[in-house]
């Protein structure tokens, strides 16, 4: 037993991660999810605002984190629609422009009444990062000139009054890294008081709650988080619940279980290999 | 390669592609597995008096207007027989291809757990390659025409690619500057001025060292000095003892403190600086676990993105 698992071939680990996170998914196994006192935090940054506030929406990610970050991302453009808010999206990563076409799809599907230039808007990619940020916090016309469908602002009703990002109400942010979270709250919450809440990467998620609650109104750490941030939206919003589309975290998070079980499992095994090895004179 | 190892790796292949196979034909059998069907939405823009553009019915639609069809996919669960039939549904010939591309190279990507292999080699090169190009396209039309040229040129921007942009300011003579410090980086292409591109480069590390100076010092060190100096006795809303709010308050000032201890290398760690060194390892050993576990979160997350896609856009299981 002792030597068959120490020469296990380590793509045996694959496999039954494979199958770890596959037979969930095709089972379409789903568990209930108890909303955290973190999600509740960013549930209601958004849910206490009065009905159409401005809430800019930067979504700083690529398809390389899209499974861990777009169900968030997704969840807060239906939360924002229910809301009847007004999104003014944007991206400093040349591959969150995508990421933010699928935030607008949703909407014209899912939210037929809402009307381009009225209730959402979309800036284009800009290069430069925390420049960017610095920038539009003073001029956002200086850094964007034209939407993405290359309309002047001044011709747009959402955005003809707004200066910069000092009037909005809210800022969202789902970070996959640099630019991202850290940004935000360097050149935008801290020095002017904005108030902001970040969807992020498991990675970034230890970094981020120190800024929790001063900097930041609230982070939402990976899919678990998501998850959590679905049912209280469902709890509140009876359509969202009823989409199938709304539930893509929540759905995410069976296949988490069996797999976090399996690596549990893999590291006891481990740790009990090497204790024997060492007990036998091998370590 | 030893002989077990290549028997294990010629099982562990047997077993994903049996797996493979078995899902593949069973799908192929009961759905449209790979397929990628449409349906078909006319849009049409009329110019008013004012010359602006108002939407139209795109069945009366002009050669003045401007009139185009868009197409939205169709999830399988929804594709029904009379919209095949009805010709209100079509397949899409480039998405199914790009469908299957999609899929091809996700199993390329993954085939890399077995071990480096050609297949791998060559999506890893697509991933660099389109990337690189997409950034560089991006970056041309998102950034250096609307921010640099428009400045520039905005009378000639308008009228070339820009219709929408607001040409009534006139040139902004200040954006000559960074037009020179382009050019100036570009130097380093050549031969003989390369080091001229140094200039330019020294500029850049200079702004993005002040920036980044100014948000640390701002956001990570002031500001997280006064969230870390917080009552050590907690009450609630109404007036009462929160024991549970002191005991996190409590926690957060050793955590803090004792993890500082461990990085002041300027006393040697014995007696009670020590034992604080040596608690602060503790509570950063714990931080360093949890942020174990969110990586194993959001890689599993990413897997059973990729495998959700496979399954359900792909083969129809889900």
């Amino acid at each position: 037993m002792y030597n068959t698992l120490k020469n296990l071939d380590r793509r045996w680990v694959f496999l039954s991660m494979f199958l770890a996170v596959s037979i969930p998914i095709l089972a379409k196994t789903v568990f209930p999810e108890v909303v955290s006192k973190q999600a509740k935090l960013v549930f209601d940054a958004i849910e206490d605002l009065p009905d159409g506030s401005n809430i800019l929406l930067s979504y700083d990610f690529d398809p390389a984190s899209q499974g861990e970050l777009l169900p968030m991302a997704q969840a807060f453009t239906r939360h924002c629609s229910a809301k009847g808010h007004k999104q003014y999206y944007m991206a400093l990563w040349p591959l969150g422009s995508p990421m933010v076409d699928l935030s607008v799809e949703t909407i014209e599907s899912e939210y037929p009444d809402m009307v381009y230039g009225e209730d959402f808007v979309k800036f284009d990619y800009k290069a430069g990062g925390e420049a960017v940020i610095r920038m539009i916090t003073q001029d956002l016309r200086g850094m964007f000139p034209l939407d993405s469908k290359g309309v002047s602002l001044d011709k747009i009703p959402m955005t003809k009054n707004i200066k910069n990002i000092q009037d909005m109400d809210l800022i969202v942010n789902v970070s996959a890294g640099d630019p991202g979270t850290k940004q935000w709250v360097q050149f935008a919450a801290t020095p002017f008081g904005i108030t902001t809440v970040s969807g992020c990467t498991g990675v970034q998620a230890p970094q981020m709650y120190p800024y929790i609650p001063e900097q930041l109104a609230g982070v939402l750490g990976a899919i678990k988080a998501a998850a959590e941030y679905e049912a209280a939206i469902d709890a509140v919003y009876p359509d969202i619940n009823d989409n199938p589309k709304a539930q893509e975290a929540k759905r995410r998070m069976g296949p988490q279980l069996v797999a976090h079980s399996l690596m549990i499992g893999l590291i006891i095994l481990g740790n009990w290999i090497f204790y024997v090895g060492r007990k036998r004179g091998e370590a | 390669m030893s002989e077990s190892k290549q028997q294990s790796n010629g099982l562990i292949w047997a077993v994903v592609f049996i797996i493979g196979a078995i899902m593949l034909v069973w799908s192929m059998s009961t759905s449209r597995t790979g397929q990628v069907w449409v349906t078909a939405e006319q849009h049409a823009f009329v110019q008013n008096a004012d010359g602006d553009w108002a939407k139209t019915d795109a069945a009366s639609a002009t050669s003045n207007d401007i009139a185009w069809t868009s197409y939205s996919s169709v999830p399988d669960n929804e594709l029904t027989d009379e919209m095949i039939s009805s010709g209100d549904a079509k397949m899409s010939w480039s998405r199914t291809i790009g469908l299957w591309l999609s899929a091809i190279f996700t199993l390329f990507i993954l085939s890399f757990l077995v071990g480096d292999n050609p297949a791998y080699k060559f999506a890893e090169a697509m991933v660099v390659g389109t990337s690189a190009g997409y950034v560089m396209v991006i970056g041309l039309w998102d950034v250096f025409v609307p921010n640099l040229l428009g400045k520039l040129f905005p009378v000639m921007v308008q009228n070339w690619a820009l219709p929408g942009m607001d040409a009534s300011v006139g040139t902004q003579l200040l954006y000559i500057i960074p037009a020179i410090l382009i050019v100036m980086l570009l130097m380093q292409l050549m031969p003989a001025g390369g080091w001229i591109s140094r200039w330019p480069i020294a500029f850049f590390i200079g702004i993005t060292a002040g920036y980044r100076m100014i948000g640390y010092v701002e956001a990570d060190l002031v500001a997280q000095i006064k969230a870390a100096i917080i009552p050590l006795y907690e009450t609630g809303a109404d007036g009462t003892f929160a024991i549970w709010d002191t005991m996190n308050a409590c926690i957060l000032t050793i955590a803090t403190l004792s993890a500082m201890v461990y990085f002041f290398f300027s006393i040697e760690h014995k007696g009670f600086v020590g034992k604080t060194a040596r608690l602060g390892i503790w509570f950063l050993m714990i931080t360093f676990g949890a942020s174990f576990g969110y990586t194993v979160m959001g890689r599993i997350a990413l897997l059973a993105q990729r495998l959700e896609f496979l399954f359900g856009d792909w083969l129809h299981l889900i």
